[in-house]
Parts: structure tokens; C-alpha cells; sequence
């Protein structure tokens, strides 16, 4: 019923679509590039795009599209990588403060509202100049920026189950509470969590980039997509094509992550 | 309506010592000593040893907090490791270039969404309604900073149109400063007109399925006046709340836009604090914009309730 919903969802599918080649370009980035991402041919610096080199080079002589391509690879690990951090840390925190109630909950809730208060994007480069530039850096504060995000909606969701019969019912058996959470109130948390995470991997691609546009982020020279549109600028005059594809990249990866994720919410959980 | 209003400020006063913890944190996550991370290695053991007094980091670490945010609260955020001036006085010259990039980056979202979004709700599944939800989607995928480095590509080097970079103030030149402001606001406007316009519209079917809509018509309303007078009165109410929470992203993603057309305002401020590891210039200038968020964040709702009454007695 669910998965004929979704199928039927024609934003979400072409959503899936997206993210299915971008999973595809990630899992045989060796098998798409046709030169070496990192090899450099100065006396072929910012070619325009041939049939040689599809995307053209950049400043170095480097070929766009392989350095596109690999750029996949990071993002995807940067969003999953992240994605798990944050739900491992917030869905227990908010399965916790859901079912216990009271003070926990209470002082649970009013941290992640302070962490909810910061812009995204400025947290994130505050713990990312704290814990040292790098894309390790920016997995844990794109995670922390997150937790948040899940530990609310799976607060909300358990706060929903507890009262139920068959909870009661579990508890009048004389289950403990975290075999009643683990067994009878998770399971039930999945589908808001799995289409949280597939908008958050969007959120996580475009903050992963901004990181590495300004700097703070992977380091060169390595195929990220943030750090190749930030060194593009100084040559947009001469080759506009390399700020063009990397940003291409990114817009397409967010847009099919967001599509994907509407398209989830409309399946799973007509209500919203 | 007092009540809540006591509520919320409480709420929010919690809200922010947390966040002052966050912020505070930001030096002691810093692994190793953050001296030697500000300075290196290459100084003598002096040197290091005043900057440590100097930020206090010689201290036990519950003393240190209360010192930072006693500071803050009375106005005073230390100093800038590298050019040793204020931090308070650092962001009293850059806010306000901030605050007015978002200012024109709210007017140019809010000035797209609402017409886009009325449209497409009234001419539903229609080419208009099509062309405003691609926008729409568009808006919230394409990330500002590939978006303001194409619109620089076009209007600027292309169409020489409008100047690619720099920041003129309003008093000094209002025609050359609105020429420099309108690339770095469309950049920024652009992410909230998408989120806007979707809102809009959908909260706009709603309250066209609504009797009272039929009853106005019935007395003789033409349908624009209706639209206008009643519709839109009711479907604001639910993107005012969204408009709050933009004004969060929109102060972050105003680092983002400085950065690229040289906008001298604290986002810029940030990125040069965290290549210069100047940590109360980061700290400072993090925790303003943030607590800027909440104080705003907490305004629009007060601003919904005063307007929802069922909000206010609920």
C-alpha cells in the first residue's frame, strides 16, 4: 500500500532516480572518470568543455567531470556519515525523554531547542574551527547541528505510542521500559526518522559544500564539491564551465534528496 | 496572554545560557592547549603564557564561564587576539551591514513568494502555478553560493549590469549602494522566496475551499478584493511563523553571500576569525547572530499570538 503510494508519487520518483545515479556515480566513481581526479596537465589548464574532457579542466589542467564524479563519493559518505551520528545520538535522547517525562525531558528538550536556536550553517563552522578544518570535522557538526532534528520528532512520536493499549499491555506482562521502547514503541518511529533523514542528507550536502566554499572545510585537493566552486571564482572570466558543474552537482543532489524525502512523507505518512 | 508571554521569555532566557555554554565550549573543544592553537609553536613560553591570562583560560573552567558570560551580558566579549581590538565594538560596525543584507534579502523573498504563491494557489495546476512551484524547488536546491557566483557570471561580467563586489553604505550613495545590494539580496532572497511561496500557496487553497470565500462572493465581492481582504488575512497568519524561522537561516546564510561578493558585515567576520583562529572575534560574532535569531525567532511568535487568539487563550 505504502510502496504503490510512493511509486505513484511522480516528484518522489524522479527524486529516487536522482539519488539512485548519484549513489551509482558514488559506488563507480573508477568505472565513470575518464582521467585520474587528482592528475594535473598544466599545459591543458582551463580547457572549455571537449570530447576529451566532457566538463573541461580546471586551473591545474585537472578534468572536471572525473573530479565531479569523485566529488559524489564525498558528499554521499559526508550526508550518510552524518545522518547516522545524528540519529544514533537523537533518536535514543528522544525515545528517552519521550518515555520518561518530567525533568529529563524537560532540560533533554530546552538543549536541543539551544542548539535548534543557532543557525545551521554558523554552529557548524563554529565547531568546525573548534575541532580542526577537515571533512571529520565537518561529519560531527553537521551530526550535532542534526541530533536535534531527530531526537524531537522521535519524542513526538513516542509521546504518541505511550499511551497505547498495546504498550499497557506490554508493561502489564512485565516488560521493562527499554524492551517496551526497543520492541513496541521504535518500530513505530521509523517512518518520520527515515524521511527526516533523507531531507536532512540534503541539508548535509549543501552545509558540507558551504563548509568547504568557505575554507573550512576538505581540504584541496581533494574532490569536494564546495572547495572546487570556491577555487573556480578566481577564473570565472576565463573558463565560467568550472564554477558551472560542481554547482550543477550540488543543486542536483539537494534537489533530488528533498524530492525524495517529500515524496517518503507523502507515502508513509499521508497526515503531514 | 500574559501568561504566555511570561512562558516564553523564560524559555528563552534558558534557551540562551545554553547557547552561551555552546558558544563558550567552542575554545575548549579545540584539541590540545588553544594557545598554542591561536599562536603556534613558534613563541616563546611569555607570549603564550599572557594570552592565556589574557583569555582567562589560567583559570578554573566554572570561573572562566562566569567571567565570558558576566562579560557578555554587560557588553564586553574580550578582545580580538589579532588586531586587540573589542569584540563588542568589532560587531557594533559590522551588524548593521549584516541586519541590511537581511533586511533587502527578506523584501526580495517576500516580494516574490507573495504574488507567486496567491498565483499559483488561484490558478491552480496551471502553467503559472507550475512555473512558481519550479521556482519554488529551485529556490530551496540551488545553494546560495553557486547561485550568487552565476549571478555574478551573468549580470555582472556578462551584462555588466550590476557590480560583482563591495559594499557601499546607503548614506554615503543611496543609487550605488541599492546597485551593490541587489546581487547579494536576490542571492539570499532567493532560498526564502522558494520556502515562502510553497507556504504561501498551500495556505492559500486552504482558505479557498472555505464558506466564508462563497459568502463574500455571494454579497458582490469582485474576487481580487476577497483575495485580498479576506484570504490573504487568514493564510499569512501560518507563514509568519515560517517567516521566523527564516530569519535564522537567512542570518546564517548571510555568512555565505558576504563571503562571496565581499560583504563586509560579521559573516565575513566569522570566515576571517576562522582562518586567523581568532576565537573571540568567532565566539563573539557566533553567539550576537544567534542570540539575534532567538530574540527574533521569540518576536514573530508573540507577534502570531497577538494575532491568533486561539493561541493566546489556549
Amino acid at each position: 500500500m505504502k510502496s504503490k503510494r510512493f511509486l505513484r508519487h511522480r516528484l518522489g520518483m524522479a527524486g529516487a532516480v536522482v539519488v539512485a545515479v548519484m549513489l551509482l556515480a558514488a559506488a563507480g566513481a573508477p568505472l565513470w572518470r575518464t582521467q585520474d581526479p587528482l592528475a594535473m596537465q598544466m599545459s591543458q589548464a582551463l580547457e572549455p568543455p571537449t570530447p576529451r574532457h566532457w566538463f573541461g579542466t580546471d586551473e591545474f589542467g585537472r578534468d572536471v567531470w572525473s573530479r565531479v564524479v569523485y566529488g559524489t563519493r564525498l558528499s554521499i559518505t559526508v550526508g550518510l556519515a552524518s545522518m547516522l551520528l545524528a540519529t544514533a545520538a537523537g533518536v535514543p535522547l528522544g525515545a528517552a525523554a519521550g518515555y520518561a517525562g518530567g525533568t529529563f525531558d524537560a532540560l533533554a528538550m530546552r538543549c536541543m531547542d539551544a542548539i535548534l536556536a543557532f543557525p545551521g550553517l554558523l554552529l557548524a563552522i563554529g565547531l568546525v574551527a573548534a575541532l580542526g578544518l577537515g571533512t571529520g570535522s565537518g561529519i560531527i557538526a553537521i551530526g550535532v547541528v542534526y541530533v536535534p532534528v531527530f531526537a524531537r520528532v522521535t519524542r513526538g512520536a513516542v509521546l504518541v505510542r505511550r499511551g497505547e493499549e498495546y504498550v499497557e499491555a506490554a508493561r502489564a506482562l512485565g516488560q521493562t521500559d527499554f524492551a517496551i521502547l526497543r520492541r513496541h514503541v521504535l518500530p513505530n518511529c521509523v517512518a518520520p526518522i527515515l524521511v527526516q533523514a533523507t531531507l536532512g542528507f540534503a541539508s548535509a550536502i549543501v552545509i558540507d559544500a558551504g563548509l568547504s566554499f568557505l575554507g573550512a572545510g576538505t581540504p584541496p585537493p581533494a574532490p569536494d564539491w564546495g572547495t572546487m566552486l570556491n577555487e573556480a571564482r578566481q577564473f570565472m572570466v576565463a573558463a565560467p564551465h568550472v564554477a558551472v558543474f560542481p554547482g550543477l552537482a550540488i543543486s542536483l543532489a539537494v534537489l533530488g534528496f528533498n524530492l525524495l524525502g517529500d515524496g517518503l512523507r507523502d507515502a508513509l505518512d499521508p497526515r503531514l | 496572554m500574559i501568561r504566555y508571554l511570561q512562558g516564553r521569555l523564560l524559555a528563552l532566557i534558558l534557551v540562551l545560557a545554553l547557547m552561551s555554554v555552546i558558544v563558550f565550549s567552542f575554545v575548549h573543544l579545540i584539541p590540545g592547549d588553544p594557545v598554542v592553537a591561536i599562536l603556534g609553536t613558534e613563541v616563546d613560553q611569555a607570549t603564550q603564557q599572557s594570552l592565556r591570562h589574557a583569555m582567562g583560560l589560567d583559570r578554573p573552567l566554572l570561573q572562566q564561564y562566569a567571567l565570558w558570560v558576566g562579560g557578555a551580558l554587560r557588553g564586553n566579549l574580550g578582545e580580538s587576539v589579532r588586531t586587540h581590538q573589542p569584540v563588542s565594538a568589532i560587531l557594533g560596525q559590522k551588524l548593521p551591514v549584516t541586519l541590511e543584507l537581511t533586511a533587502a534579502a527578506m523584501a526580495v523573498g517576500v516580494c516574490i513568494a507573495l504574488p507567486a504563491g496567491v498565483l499559483a494557489a488561484v490558478r491552480r495546476n496551471s502553467a503559472i502555478d507550475l512555473g512558481a512551484m519550479g521556482l519554488a524547488l529551485g529556490g530551496v536546491s540551488i545553494p546560495s553560493f553557486w547561485l550568487g557566483v552565476m549571478l555574478i557570471l551573468l549580470f555582472s561580467l556578462h551584462w555588466r549590469l550590476f557590480p560583482a563586489i563591495g559594499y557601499v553604505p546607503v548614506a554615503r550613495d543611496p543609487a550605488d549602494a541599492l546597485r551593490h545590494m541587489v546581487l547579494p539580496a536576490v542571492t539570499l532572497g532567493l532560498g526564502l522566496a522558494g520556502a515562502l511561496t510553497r507556504m504561501v500557496r498551500s495556505d492559500v487553497l486552504e482558505e479557498l475551499g472555505r464558506e466564508y470565500v462563497r459568502t463574500a462572493r455571494a454579497k458582490g465581492l469582485t474576487f481580487a478584493r476577497v483575495i485580498a481582504r479576506h484570504i490573504l488575512r487568514n493564510a499569512l497568519l501560518p507563514t509568519l511563523t515560517v517567516l521566523g524561522v527564516q530569519v535564522s537561516v537567512l542570518l546564517g546564510g548571510a555568512v555565505i553571500t558576504e563571503q562571496i561578493f565581499a560583504w563586509p558585515g560579521v559573516g565575513q567576520l566569522i570566515v576571517q576569525a576562522v582562518q586567523s583562529r581568532d576565537y573571540p572575534v568567532l565566539q563573539g560574532g557566533i553567539l550576537i547572530v544567534a542570540v539575534l535569531a532567538a530574540v527574533v525567532q521569540l518576536l514573530v511568535d508573540l507577534a502570531y499570538a497577538v494575532m491568533n487568539p486561539r493561541i493566546r487563550f489556549g
